[in-house]
């Protein structure tokens, strides 16, 4: 078994991940707070992933990245960005496709959060940056974890999109799922079965970890 | 002297309300919003707080502008010196006692103001704990403390001892009345309690439908006749009982319920739930220590 497809895969979701926390917070955070009229569009965009066929969306990603078009000519020509069929255009095509299940947990929680806290920082003087920082973010630590597990567990098993914009190239846009898609096509089970057995077993232990944290599992086995 | 002069429109629960008030306060006086609940108390604090944009007016703080609508200057809530009370206390949960005032320090204040507040309002034993495993009146005062810790131009509290019970409210009314002199504070509290109004502050506004209808020395605005009485003590009427051809009102002062007999025509012009004084001159009440 070439464990190639199943690094790739984890390198994909981790810095994806990673970028989608550093984006989602701030988007999260307006959601929560604005009072824009705009508001109710801006959240259905986001939301889009959700509902939409993956494929639609790698469709007119790949339409909008490609090189011969005006905004990927853009990234190509500032940037030397070349999105379709490469590592970074997988990378992005996950933001966008994961966005929903990180902003949504955040922006819940930015919500539920009593807004006397926030009114309570002002008042002793604190700028918004830093009663994000020391108030609001420690407070919402589960939903920023579910957050993270969730964008995480759903890059892991995106498939379409990836299959659209990034093709199916060893070492670079073969990700775990498409080369399950592979084996299964060529008749090798065995292998297959390897691939999907552990995407199984990772993702049963990471929901399985969220929940014992966020629901105090693990805390009260500490004390 | 504080000046505040607001004028807003809020939405109440039956309809649009007017509120438009004038409040002259003398700086180190504690002085009393009181009102049915509906009445703009809160929103009056919003607004000095800066958490709240009135429609007009000003509020000037010891000769500094805070706020002119017609001038367009509005300092942020973070610019205005004033502790907020708030009443479900809004500690961060996330911080112990300790570490919820220390937050509350400006950039270089040094930090033994914390250490003197957290012994005033004895909660050293308590300073590791989160609030979270604190009862409301501990919270409570680990929430004064920490509005304390900026040194305020103005202490607002809204409604702080409404959700204690009486022996907390007693003693928590205490530590606000300590610290209100200790730190030489102009202090606005907000109450619809006539027993603590009348304890505890200088001056009453009495609020109703965004208007101040009244407003003095609480003794004065409470007792619309004066009574020249031995003493004198305000309540509420719970009952109103016909016996015979006298009839017997129930009246709860404090945590304390009294009986007091009433001819027909007074009896007429009560309901329950009015604010009553019950007040004595002819005779000389016995006093004698509870035993314990």
């Amino acid at each position: 078994m070439d464990w190639q497809p199943l690094i790739l895969t984890f390198k994909l979701a981790l810095t994806a991940t990673i970028l989608l926390l550093v984006v989602s917070v701030p988007l999260a955070y307006w959601l929560a707070y604005t009072k824009v009229k705009l508001k109710p569009v801006v959240e259905t965009l986001v939301s889009m992933p959700l509902v939409l066929p993956p494929t639609v969306l790698g469709f007119y990603l790949l339409v909008a990245l490609s090189p011969s078009n005006i905004f990927g000519h853009w990234l190509d020509h500032y940037f030397g960005l070349r999105l379709i069929f490469s590592f970074q255009g997988l990378v992005f095509a996950s933001i966008i496709y994961s966005l929903p299940f990180m902003v949504h947990p955040i922006q819940a929680g930015f919500s539920n959060l009593d807004t006397t806290l926030v009114e309570a920082s002002y008042v002793l003087g604190k700028s918004k940056i830093k009663t994000l920082f020391k108030v609001l973010l420690p407070n919402i630590r589960p939903s920023l974890l579910t957050g993270i597990v969730l964008a995480f567990a759903h890059t892991i098993g995106e498939f379409g999109v990836v299959l659209m914009i990034g093709g199916n190239i060893p070492g670079k846009t073969k990700v775990a799922s498409i080369a399950i898609y592979d084996e299964v096509e060529a008749l090798n089970y065995h292998t297959a079965n390897s691939y999907s057995l552990i995407l199984f077993a990772i993702s049963f232990s990471i929901l399985l970890t969220v929940f014992l944290i966020n629901g105090g599992y693990i805390k009260r086995f500490w004390r | 002297m504080i000046e505040i002069a607001l004028q807003k429109e809020l939405t109440a629960a039956d309809g649009i309300m007017k509120l438009d008030v004038d409040l002259r306060i003398q700086q180190g006086h504690l002085v009393t919003l009181f009102g049915d609940s509906g009445a703009g108390k809160t929103s009056i604090l919003r607004m000095i707080a800066g958490l709240m944009i009135p429609d007009d007016g000003q509020i000037n703080v010891n000769g500094s502008n805070w706020m002119d609508v017609k001038k367009g200057i509005s300092l942020k809530p973070q610019q205005r010196r004033v502790g907020f009370l708030f009443q479900n206390y809004a500690l961060f949960p996330n911080m112990t006692v300790q570490e919820n005032l220390t937050y509350a320090l400006e950039k270089g204040q040094d930090k033994k103001i914390v250490d003197e507040l957290i012994e005033t309002i004895e909660l050293g034993d308590l300073q590791n704990r989160k609030p979270g495993t604190l009862s409301g009146g501990q919270n409570q005062r680990v929430a004064l403390a920490r509005a304390l810790v900026r040194k305020p131009e103005i202490l607002m509290l809204d409604e702080p001892l409404s959700a204690l019970d009486t022996k907390m409210r007693m003693k928590l009314q205490d530590f606000i009345l300590t610290v209100h002199k200790r730190y030489n504070l102009t202090t606005i509290l907000v109450s619809h309690d006539a027993n603590e109004v009348i304890k505890m502050s200088d001056e009453v506004f009495f609020l109703e439908g965004g208007k101040i209808i009244k407003h003095g020395k609480p003794v004065d605005v409470f007792a619309s006749k004066r009574v020249s009485g031995k003493f004198q003590l305000f309540g509420e009427i719970i009952n109103i009982e016909k016996q015979d051809i006298i009839y017997v009102v129930t009246v709860l002062i404090g945590a304390n319920i009294v009986k007091v007999i009433a001819d027909e025509s007074e009896a007429d012009s009560m309901s329950i739930g009015d604010k009553v004084i019950v007040a004595s001159k002819a005779f000389n009440p016995l006093i004698r220590k509870i035993e314990e």
